[in-house]
């Protein structure tokens, strides 16, 4: 219990840290612009995963790490956030963000020395890309997880349902699509553009073991992923989560999918974090 | 694999597709890390045997090519040595936003293999067709294309493929009963082309299926008094720009044939290098001249597109004058 308690500390930190690194990163860029409401809606899930579910350790090429792929690439403010609290990017280069020649462009560019393992930015292809390295761990006797981190909205694209087809066709139990239900893409809500109300049922007859959880409660998040999961299907969680979670200006304000962060914005931000 | 002339016959005679699926059967012998993806096409690509053979390194992806290439280049991030197969359509167009981002921008080492390229499946009409690949795949940086010339070339294409540290596509054309360009064991270097002939009035470049037809059109041309090298660019990217230079110092037109819209395929490849050529001779690109027509059987499209030996000299002659 004690532990437990602990551990929640922990990712509630961490998100927090989060969050300071995504305004920081955000701010820096300016009139460029970044993909903030994406971003801190999985701010949760990627605290939970880096900072506590997640085997992983100082080098991002340990063979024995579980591997993390954001097929929502737009949300890479969040991931680089957590990169630099794991020690892969150094706080520094997070200045770089969307800066000519910079590593840590507004989508991820495969860089094995900051941990960043794929490209991503085109939708519908991180659930494949996982797929194969869910059937390569398991071909190598590896008992890693693959986790794969993916947007409500990028459920439209087809090629999501043919990995998901094929992920249950593999029967592959060492692989999590967290879903960020946060209900909008790009120019509107899902309900608008296109209606992904029945998610879980898809996901469930596709033949993944499916859930539904709140992805912004750590509480929530922990006990998913303190069940035993002993059903040979691949994991999905359906994580309900609030597009610009944090701030007041920007939850569930769908403006702020792409948005420029200016000086008194940043500043109200910092101050509604602590 | 045993090179000798009961070999070359036999992959001839079952040509180039199920010559593919005997090569990767010996290959996998030797490569541990050998993985070959498939969309529900096992047969078509030979392999049967394969599959049965070395089910650990084998993969069905069902019909979901975009999915497959993802796959691939995951296995390929974590050290297998990727081939995927299926139609040539399917392996490059249905997909190629994938190509594009895991093999190209991402740089995943992966040998796809276009089976029935160019005009083959031409009797089940141009969805099965495939005048494209290699135009648009050439675009996207950092992927070798290949056409074999005949059965052998295919082997010796697909080793190397497999073997380099670059991601390939290797355009199969041809059907069964493939045309024997090289009877015996010869050397194949990726990027390095092979003079088959030698003459001094022209060069005709040409890849895949083309080899074997050009090499009968530079006979009828002998015959007509005109004399014809003939180089088999089996390497489309990057072109042997050696070999180009070289022609244009000992020809008065160069000539390209192709099985391939005469858009973005072997002439445009050429031609994109002879224009740094200073007083370079015109180049006549031969294909399918940007269009699709009417279905049919591989021959009828052969020559409907003037592709057969007889339609690829008069060309050459009208040409000339």
């Amino acid at each position: 219990m004690e532990n437990k308690k602990k551990d929640i500390q922990k990712i509630k930190k961490f998100s927090i840290e989060l969050r300071k690194n995504i305004l920081e990163m955000a701010y820096s860029a300016g009139a460029s612009s970044s993909h903030f409401g994406g971003a801190l809606s999985i701010v949760e899930i990627v605290s939970t995963l880096f900072s506590y579910k997640m085997r992983i350790n100082k080098d991002p090429n340990w063979d024995q790490r579980d591997r993390f792929i954001l097929s929502k690439g737009h949300a890479c403010l969040a991931y680089y956030a957590a990169l630099c609290e794991v020690g892969y990017i150094p706080k520094e280069e997070l200045k770089t963000f969307e800066k000519d020649d910079s590593n840590l462009l507004g989508h991820p560019v495969i860089n094995k020395k900051l941990g960043i393992d794929f490209s991503n930015g085109s939708l519908g292809m991180g659930l494949s890309l996982g797929i194969g390295v869910s059937i390569s761990l398991k071909k190598k006797n590896n008992n890693n997880n693959v986790f794969v981190v993916l947007g409500d909205g990028e459920c439209n694209e087809g090629s999501i349902w043919e990995a998901a087809m094929a992920a249950s066709n593999f029967k592959l139990d060492n692989l999590y699509a967290i879903i960020d239900k946060n209900n909008f893409q790009q120019t509107g809500s899902n309900q608008d553009i296109m209606n992904t109300d029945s998610l879980k049922d898809k996901w469930s007859s596709f033949g993944w073991d499916t859930v539904s959880l709140n992805g912004h409660d750590v509480d929530e998040l922990y006990e998913y992923f303190n069940v035993a999961q002993d059903s040979k299907k691949p994991r999905a969680i359906i994580a309900n989560t609030i597009k610009g979670k944090g701030f007041s200006f920007s939850e569930n304000n769908n403006d702020w999918h792409h948005a420029v962060l200016t000086k008194s914005l940043y500043e109200k931000a910092l101050k509604e974090l602590i | 694999m045993i090179i000798n002339d009961r070999n070359i016959k036999t992959w001839s005679a079952i040509g180039s597709r199920a010559t593919f699926g005997i090569a990767t059967l010996e290959l996998a012998k030797e490569i541990d890390n050998l993985m070959v993806l498939t969309c529900d096409v096992s047969t078509s690509a030979g392999l049967d045997r394969y599959k049965k053979t070395y089910p650990e390194k084998y993969l069905d992806l069902g019909i979901a090519e975009q999915n497959m290439i993802g796959v691939a280049a995951g296995l390929s991030s974590e050290g297998y040595n990727v081939v995927t197969t299926t139609f040539a359509p399917f392996q490059t167009i249905i997909c190629c936003e994938q190509i594009k981002v895991n093999i190209g921008y991402m740089k995943q080492k992966v040998c796809m293999v276009g089976i029935a390229s160019g005009l083959a499946l031409g009797n089940l009409g141009f969805t099965h067709c495939c005048i494209e690949d290699v135009g648009i795949l050439r675009s996207i940086p950092g992927i070798t294309i290949i056409s074999p010339a005949d059965s052998l070339e295919t082997i010796k294409a697909l080793e190397s493929a497999i073997k380099s540290k670059n991601s390939s596509y290797i355009r199969l054309t041809g059907s069964s009963n493939n045309p024997i360009v090289y009877k015996e064991d010869y050397n194949f270097e990726i990027g390095k082309s092979v003079k088959l002939r030698e003459g001094k009035d022209l060069t005709i470049f040409c890849a895949g299926a083309m080899v074997y037809n050009s090499l009968q059109a530079a006979q009828k041309l002998k015959e007509n008094g005109i004399s014809c090298s003939v180089v088999n660019m089996h390497t489309i990217k990057p072109i042997d720009k050696n070999a180009i230079n070289d022609a244009c110092r000992n020809s008065k037109l160069l000539v390209s044939v192709e099985e391939h819209n005469i858009i973005g395929g072997l002439g445009s490849s050429i031609s994109e290098h002879l224009v740094t050529v200073k007083d370079s001779p015109n180049l006549l690109i031969i294909g399918i001249n940007d269009t699709y027509s009417k279905g049919g059987s591989y021959n009828f499209l052969k020559e409907k597109h003037g592709l057969s030996p007889g339609k690829i000299v008069s060309d050459i002659i009208k040409n000339l004058k």
